[in-house]
């Protein structure tokens, strides 16, 4: 009986923004409470976590993607205030920052070029489709920049936008480990291969550990972001096809 | 809190209106993030109060607004199952490379001689 009354009621809801955002804060917010307590654990990054209990929730409540998309948007929209609110802590930290901006953006330019020519190499090398090589390209850029790039090489974009977030996952859970075992010690190279290889997610996680890292990060996003746009299309018209 | 938003939006829309009328090759968020930048650098020591807590309460949460765009891995499901070695191996290996490129170069690059106070506060593992 009961059974007979929700069912209804869930198919009504599911599509609404209130449902979405309420079920995305949720599995969010899950993801923060385990990995406070599993502290030390990289692996429960909360992103990480969210995306798998809301991509199981939308399988078991049948909703597409398309549609919890839509109805996400409220917290989708703040991605773009929060990337401009990135200035903040750049400016905070500009001592920090000044006096090695050559240092800065040839690290960023280099990272942002081993990460295309390693990307498609690899994709390639393992009998990858060109569209799989093309969505991988721009992934290490911020997702709207990556998406943008891998638009206009004939990519995947969601695809791109997937692997974009995925890298910054990646990226968050390794640092640390990647770090140490190449002996590189400081806030200042931790926070801008964060946010040179793991874009906003990286630079996310940079800034939950330190301002200085968090403000190195931010630099690394946009410089990142802005060689990548020029860079991936040039490189993709020489690879050989 | 308004007043917070309203600089942030209001960088974010003239970073869209420079994206769409004069192509630049960037997002408008990131052409936002810049425009501010730049603005505060007339002053850095005097960023208003209110809107240092507005960024601030906005990126404590930067990651749960990549949440949506993120659950596009079950759109993709089957394009990820039918070619999942190339994806994985591309992903982490070019992920694992740039990390260890960028900071390497920085690590050489940087001086460093003012680090004292930030050095303090490095991570001890």
């Amino acid at each position: 009986m009961a059974g007979d009354l929700t069912r209804p009621v869930l198919e009504q809801l599911k599509g609404t923004p209130l449902f979405a955002v309420t079920v995305t804060l949720i599995s969010y917010q899950l993801g923060v409470t385990l990995q406070r307590l599993c502290r030390g654990i990289s692996l429960m990054n909360p992103v990480l976590v969210a995306i798998l209990l809301i991509g199981g929730t939308l399988r078991l409540t049948g909703t597409s993607y398309d549609a919890y998309l839509a109805a996400a948007q409220p917290i989708a929209f703040l991605l773009g205030p929060a990337t401009v609110a990135l200035a903040v802590p750049i400016i905070h930290n500009l001592e920090r920052l000044r006096g090695m901006w050559i240092a800065i953006v040839l690290a960023v330019a280099l990272g942002s070029l081993v990460a295309a020519v390693s990307g498609i190499g690899l994709v390639e090398f393992f009998g990858g489709s060109r569209e799989i090589a093309m969505s991988m390209a721009p992934k290490a850029a911020t997702t709207p920049i990556a998406i943008a790039v891998a638009q206009s090489l004939d990519g995947i974009p969601s695809l791109t936008a997937v692997l974009a977030i995925t890298s910054g996952i990646l990226a968050a859970v390794s640092l640390k480990f990647l770090l140490g075992l190449a002996r590189i010690k400081g806030w200042r190279p931790l926070g801008l291969a964060a946010g040179t290889a793991g874009s906003g997610i990286g630079a996310a996680h940079a800034l939950s550990l330190h301002g200085t890292a968090g403000a190195f990060a931010g630099v690394a996003v946009a410089l990142n972001g802005l060689i990548t746009s020029l860079l991936v299309p040039l490189l993709v018209h020489f690879w050989p096809k | 809190m308004v007043m917070a938003l309203l600089v942030l939006l209001g960088c974010q829309l003239i970073g869209e209106i420079l994206h769409r009328a004069f192509s630049v090759p960037l997002p408008g968020p990131v052409i936002g993030m810049v425009l501010l930048t730049l603005l505060l650098l007339r002053n850095p020591s005097a960023v208003p109060e209110s809107l240092a807590g507005g960024a601030r309460l906005l990126l404590q949460n930067l990651g749960l607004f990549f949440v949506p765009a993120g659950v596009g891995i079950v759109a993709n499901w089957d394009l990820i199952r039918q070619q999942w070695l190339p994806i994985c191996t591309g992903l982490i290996g070019s992920t694992v490379l740039s990390l260890l490129a960028t900071a390497f170069v920085i690590h050489c690059l940087a001086p460093r001689t003012p680090l004292a106070r930030e050095q303090s506060a490095s991570p001890k593992d």
